[in-house]
């Protein structure tokens, strides 16, 4: 019997490289000019599994909650080596903070049925809240390892993990099911194959309610199987009322442009007079030695 | 009616030493309290560190639930999460406070979703307001303000319907208050109902770390960005730095980089600063860094691009390219020494 590894991908705009045509006159970012990408520390999530296969034997199913594009994220999983895909989508989903999220994506976990691991990234880079990983494994009635760098020891039975404390690091080891977060320091994660994205590139989702089947997709057998699985509220048998805006505790009251207006800003020429004045300025003032 | 329900602290304590983050809350929570008329109050978890709790007192905390078990003296997940649910069950606070430290990112998430209550993370401020619905009128409730994506916006968050609203902060961001030595804090031992099978993390070793850099006690920080993110800039940086007996920061995508290590990172995700003099290097001044160096008493910023927004909180503003000005800093300041 070989493992059973689940993985949450998640659809980001790619805050790390924001391209000038991106920024609006007023500094503010337009979203919809950046790409969207699988959010980095989930591609370290997925190659984690993906070693842990290789090593022990095991399947693979990657899943995300987003909007229909989102299942972009899917295939990049799929080309990576996932072996099957689910994409959680439904309106009554939008607007979910992280504990409508988590609670989404336990229910689909509930309804893949056994699993010994799941594996999240460490944050989104959209919000960088790190929270979605933990609350999940609470839903889960499971144990979390957080901040893992590196999987240093992994059975059938309980796996031994690296990770990041205030001070330093520990060696932590726990037994399975198990949640771990996983950051940039685990691992490369590995470019997609040319072959799967081959195969998989004109894969569309199609909606599915009934019990989960767990065909995977192999690139010899999509004939077979020739649809990523769609699963909306009902699916998964989500109370819409924890979902979405009406599972969110949290709401956004204001945003706010903050206007930076300068305040007594001395402007020093590249001059050296110039900077010689400016450094004994703030000698005078104490400010440096 | 008994006492009006508290504002929260959860209290990290290491080697005997209350962490400063949990003390800078504990002033924080002080200055929310008093706008509601609440008592500050906090939990500890740990094993002998009832001693080290008393300091508490002389920040404003009126009260700590102590749970104490050798098994609590290294943290683990599942058994603090559920310890921290059982207090906050019985005594109820309106706002909870975490520092946004690697234990208190792990088990504030894990508290909320048991408790189903909002959590923001990285709060760069906090304050208490009010907020109305077509249907609703809440007062007292708890503003949680942080930098959203996408440019130069900061969000107000709230969890208006949820008991408690919990957020987490991170270090230096909030202000020390004097201690007053004459203020004591109860110190209440408090069951933790925790059994053996929640103990399921072994940790099996330690390491310790030195820290490579302590930016938050500097008094002088010269700061990296993207306009600075090669070697030859770094070293000029990294010599200024030494030449005022400073220290080197950095914005995040040259931590990303690599080529400086995270405690050197400054901003909403890194560390709060608050040196006497900030000399920004090729930063162009996003939210979430003003977020963790806005607080220095003197700013230099050294950019190409006038319109950068750090010249909106500068005190000294140079364009220029920093492969140019750094020498130039550098030069005048060594002729400054030996003159
Ligand atoms: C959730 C979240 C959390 C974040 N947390 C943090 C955080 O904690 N800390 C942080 O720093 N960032 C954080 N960021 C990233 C932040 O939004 C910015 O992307 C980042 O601060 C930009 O870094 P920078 O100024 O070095 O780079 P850039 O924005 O690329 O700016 C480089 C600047 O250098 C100037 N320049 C280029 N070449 C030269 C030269 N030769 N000489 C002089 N000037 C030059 C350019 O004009 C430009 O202004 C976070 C982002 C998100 C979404
Ligand atoms: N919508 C989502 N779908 C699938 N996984 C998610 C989603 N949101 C967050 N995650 C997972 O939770 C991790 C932490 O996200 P966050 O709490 O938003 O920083 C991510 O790296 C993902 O692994």
């Amino acid at each position: 019997m070989s493992l059973n590894i689940i993985v949450t991908v998640k659809q980001v705009p790619d805050t790390h490289h924001i391209a000038a045509d991106a920024m609006k006159p007023d500094g503010t970012v337009n979203r919809s000019a950046l790409p969207a990408i699988v959010n980095p520390d989930d591609l370290h999530a997925l190659e984690e599994a993906l070693k842990i296969k290789e090593r022990l034997g095991a399947s693979v199913t990657a899943i995300t909650m987003g909007p229909d594009n989102a299942i972009e994220v899917l295939r990049e999983c799929l080309y990576r080596g996932a072996d099957d895909v689910i994409l959680l989508s439904d309106r009554r989903f939008a607007g979910s903070d992280t504990l409508a999220t988590s609670y989404v994506l336990k229910c689909a976990i509930d309804k893949i049925g056994s699993y010994d691991l799941v594996i999240c990234g460490h944050q989104a880079i959209d919000g960088d809240t790190a929270q979605v990983g933990p609350q999940l494994a609470e839903k889960l009635g499971v144990n979390q390892l957080t901040h893992v760098s590196e999987v240093v020891d992994v059975s059938k039975e309980s796996i031994t993990v690296k990770r990041s404390v205030e001070n330093g690091h520990e060696r932590a080891k726990s037994r399975l099911p198990v949640l771990l977060t996983v950051t940039s320091e685990a691992n490369v994660p590995r470019p997609p194959s040319a072959k799967r994205a081959l195969a998989f590139k004109h894969l569309d989702s199609k909606a599915c309610d009934g019990p989960y089947e767990n065909v995977y997709l192999e690139p010899d057998t999509c004939i077979e199987v020739d649809h990523i699985k769609e699963w909306d509220a009902d699916a998964i048998g989500a109370d819409a009322e924890r979902c979405g805006i009406s599972g969110s505790p949290t709401r956004v009251k204001k945003i706010e442009n903050v206007v930076l207006v300068a305040g007594d800003i001395k402007q020093v020429s590249n001059d050296e007079a110039d900077i010689s004045e400016m450094i004994r300025e703030l000698v005078d003032a104490h400010i440096i030695a | 009616m008994g006492r009006a329900n508290p504002v929260m602290v959860f209290i990290e304590c290491r080697d005997h030493h209350i962490a400063e983050v949990s003390i800078e809350l504990i002033c924080e929570a002080g200055r929310l309290a008093e706008k509601i008329g609440a008592p500050v109050e906090a939990v500890a978890l740990g094993y002998q560190i009832q001693d080290d709790l008393e300091v508490l007192g002389q920040y404003g905390c009126r009260r700590v639930h102590y749970l104490e078990d050798k098994r609590l003296a290294h943290f683990t997940s599942v058994p603090f999460a559920r310890a921290m649910v059982k207090v906050i069950k019985e005594i109820e606070p309106r706002i909870v406070l975490f520092g946004a430290t690697k234990i208190g990112r792990d088990v504030a998430p894990r508290v909320a979703s048991t408790l189903k209550c909002g959590l923001t993370a990285d709060c760069t401020a906090l304050e208490i307001g009010e907020h109305r619905t077509k249907d609703k009128e809440y007062t007292d409730i708890l503003l949680q303000i942080r930098p959203a994506f996408g440019g130069n916006i900061l969000a107000t968050i709230i969890s208006p319907d949820s008991t408690p609203s919990m957020a987490t902060v991170r270090d230096g961001v909030m202000k020390r208050t004097d201690p007053d030595p004459a203020q004591t804090t109860e110190i209440v031992k408090t069951d933790h109902g925790l059994s053996d099978e929640d103990f399921l993390t072994e940790v099996l070793e330690v390491v310790e770390k030195e820290r490579d850099v302590d930016l938050k006690a500097a008094k002088i920080i010269v700061s990296a960005g993207m306009g600075a993110c090669n070697t030859e800039s770094l070293s000029l940086i990294k010599e200024l730095a030494t030449l005022l007996g400073g220290e080197v920061g950095a914005s995040r995508p040259v931590v990303d980089s690599g080529l400086l290590g995270k405690d050197h990172q400054v901003g909403q995700t890194g560390v709060a600063v608050n040196p006497n003099l900030y000399i920004a290097c090729g930063i162009s001044g996003q939210i979430q860094h003003r977020a963790g160096m806005s607080g220095a008493k003197r700013i230099v910023a050294i950019n190409d691009n006038p319109a950068a927004p750090i010249f909106g909180i500068a005190h000294y503003g140079i364009v220029g390219n920093v492969m140019d000005i750094l020498p130039k800093l550098i030069k005048t300041f060594k002729a400054r020494n030996s003159a």
